[in-house]
């Protein structure tokens, strides 16, 4: 009887805290998100682990010897072909990204700054060429690129060259300028959203305190819409590093990416351990190319104050 | 009736600003509908009215943000037309403040000079003199997000001052301020603005803003200017009814002509009885009627056996309490709508119960005619 009597007091506070517990915001918000989250956690995190493991193993033919060894990532690292490969796949993912974003900021700038009513119209438009398949589009470059493609009779048509030219395909150049085309959409959309936060009246101020069009362009709206810039860069830099299809169809073998030599360990050259370390080298370099461009351009940011 | 200005410092007469007959039309829309006005050089001026009366579309034209459908405006004798913005003798306080958020407060105030290629030191002086002119001394490497309202809004002040302008434009300023601060800044503006001698425009729907810190005011209607005066001037003489509202309160008495001429008019009224008042200059009769116009702290309760020169009796019939005045409903024979009075504490007016007869002295000069 007192032991009860002593208990249910406390056990009535547990409950309480309990049910606190789960009124709780944050808690709320993980119930929210947990099954998404566990199908994130199974469908992400897993394979990478199996990656990760896979990379300190050795395939010996059709068996893989399980014991810990790091010779994969000394191939991957110091095997010229694969340190070619994923330079120049680093040099067209930041060319991509650099004329991506170079292209699109005066498209978002159009739309934010004079797009008028028509700004969701003008924001349709980009997106309508996500209505074809990717695939498609990468052909359609074929079609323009190509050695009697609309590029090379276009210009023989106007007497500006003799003979097709074929530097146009199957090269780095015609992979960059298919990958740009591709990720326009997806630099654009960020920079206009961060255009869009820009007071308009700090544009005002600074043609107040004596600043010309092109003067506050740079010393106000440019600096504010740099956090749009950076996402932009990201979010084309990051994919395209590990881009495989535009390569495989437009860049022949002077376009070949990392990608594509990681397709092959794990397909023809079946050699999964090896695959393995050069996609966790692959995402690492990435990783510490993502985070120094921010920092760059927040650099830059300061340096222009 | 001539009225002192309530600036100490000697003004020039020379015109700042003149516009002259300008309109501003959006379509069939007038926002500013053929104004005219010289704004004097050291001139505390404001431009007073509601919202959408066109004050803000006026100062804008004057900062080059926005340019007259018709009409001129020139600054320091030079026409503006076709001078953007950012080559105006003009600079703006804005309404938001606009204080550029990714810049500590010595570069936002620095923002013009850099243009100007001073050098360092002169640019950090000139800099240091605007911080300290708005009280700012020390705040100079917080960032705009660190600061309150009304630093920010010093700051704002600081970054136009710093540009030696002739003129400088105030957007509303003071609105997003609470009212003690409101009213500290506007004691302080007004100091700051006798100190440096500029210009100052000021765009206003705070009539009490304007009273306080004005030299002289336009008051602004559906795109026109209303009238033109000081603040004494617009307050006691309204040149009609819209301006005498807007004021603060007014009680509005009908009043028949009796004579006219040209310094003065004499009226016939319900419980005023016959009223000799000055004409004001705007008047233009209309008719054979008038109104008579007086404010609610002109009129003052008699106590006990008092009495004065001129007199109306009523019966309170509503009583408020605001402190340290209350303010008074008193119902007088033969006046379609009860007279308002506004009486201070210091003799018991707020225990005068609802429903006593009392008498109100008057004096004939707060009458005003204002044209019907």
């Amino acid at each position: 009887m007192t032991a009860a009597a002593e208990r249910s007091p406390a056990f009535g506070m547990t409950r309480a805290r309990r049910n606190a517990l789960l009124q709780s915001e944050s808690v709320q918000g993980f119930a929210l998100i947990s099954p998404t989250f566990v199908y994130a956690l199974i469908l992400l995190v897993l394979p990478i682990l199996v990656v990760l493991a896979h990379s300190f193993w050795t395939q010996h033919y059709l068996t893989i010897d399980h014991t810990f060894t790091l010779e994969n990532y000394r191939i991957a690292l110091t095997e010229p072909i694969y340190r070619d490969l994923l330079w120049r796949s680093l040099y067209i993912s930041l060319t991509v990204s650099f004329f991506t974003v170079i292209l699109a900021y005066p498209i978002a700038y159009f739309i934010s700054f004079h797009g008028g009513r028509h700004k969701s119209l003008w924001l349709f438009l980009i997106t309508i060429p996500f209505w074809t398949s990717y695939l498609l589009r990468v052909m359609s470059w074929k079609v323009i690129l190509g050695y009697n493609g609309v590029l090379n009779s276009g210009l023989m048509g106007l007497g500006i060259i003799d003979e097709p030219s074929t530097a146009l395909l199957y090269n780095s150049s015609a992979v960059i300028i298919t990958l740009t085309h591709a990720w326009a959409a997806f630099a654009i959309l960020p920079i206009f959203v961060s255009l869009e936060k820009v007071d308009r009246t700090l544009v005002e101020a600074a043609t107040d305190l004596g600043d010309g069009p092109l003067h506050s362009f740079l010393r106000v709206t440019l600096p504010l819409s740099a956090p749009g810039v950076i996402s932009a860069a990201l979010i084309v830099m990051i994919p395209t590093v590990g881009d495989y299809v535009t390569p495989k169809l437009v860049g022949g073998k002077d376009g070949v990416m990392i990608a594509n030599a990681i397709q092959a360990q794990f397909g023809k050259a079946a050699n999964w351990p090896l695959g393995a370390a050069l996609s966790v080298t692959t995402m690492l370099v990435v990783s510490l190319m993502a985070g120094a461009t921010v920092l760059i351009i927040r650099a830059i940011q300061r340096l222009a104050r | 009736m001539p009225e002192p200005t309530q600036a100490e410092r000697p003004q020039t007469d020379r015109a700042m600003i003149e516009i002259r007959s300008v309109t501003r039309s959006y379509g069939a829309f007038k926002a500013l509908d053929d104004a005219t006005l010289t704004i004097r050089e050291g001139e505390f001026f404001s431009l007073l009215g509601p919202s959408g009366c066109g004050k803000t579309t006026l100062l804008r034209m004057i900062a080059g943000f926005d340019n007259p459908t018709s009409g001129s405006i020139s600054v320091g004798g030079q026409s503006m037309e076709g001078i953007p913005a950012n080559r105006r003798p003009t600079n703006m306080v804005f309404q938001s403040y606009a204080i550029f958020p990714h810049l500590n407060v010595e570069q936002n105030v620095a923002y013009g000079l850099k243009r100007l290629k001073l050098g360092g030191t002169e640019e950090t002086r000139r800099v240091e003199e605007a911080l300290a002119q708005v009280s700012l001394t020390g705040l100079g490497k917080r960032l705009a997000t660190e600061l309150s309202g009304g630093q920010r809004q010093r700051v704002a002040l600081a970054r136009a001052l710093v540009m030696r302008p002739k003129v400088l434009l105030l957007d509303e300023p003071l609105s997003a301020l609470d009212k003690k601060l409101r009213e500290q800044m506007q004691v302080e503006l007004r100091r700051l603005q006798q100190a440096v001698g500029i210009t100052f425009v000021l765009v206003t729907h705070d009539q009490y803003e304007a009273l306080a810190m004005s030299d002289r005011i336009a008051v602004m209607f559906g795109g026109k200017i209303a009238q033109v005066a000081s603040p004494k001037e617009i307050y006691q003489r309204p040149v009609n009814r819209q301006v005498a509202d807007f004021l603060g309160g007014m009680n509005f008495v009908k009043a028949e002509i009796v004579e006219e001429n040209a310094a003065s008019l004499v009226v016939d009224t319900l419980g005023f009885g016959r009223v000799r008042t000055d004409k004001p200059k705007a008047f233009v009769r209309n008719g054979g009627g008038a109104t008579l116009g007086i404010r609610p702290e002109r009129l003052r309760v008699l106590w006990d056996n008092a009495t004065a020169k001129f007199e109306v009796a009523g019966k309170v019939v509503e009583r408020h309490y605001f402190g340290e005045i209350t303010h008074l409903i008193v119902e007088i024979p033969g006046l379609e709508k009860p007279l308002s009075v506004t009486e201070t504490n210091d003799f018991g007016a707020d225990d005068i119960p609802v429903g006593t007869s009392i008498r109100l002295a008057y004096d004939p000069e707060a009458l005003v005619a204002m044209a019907d």
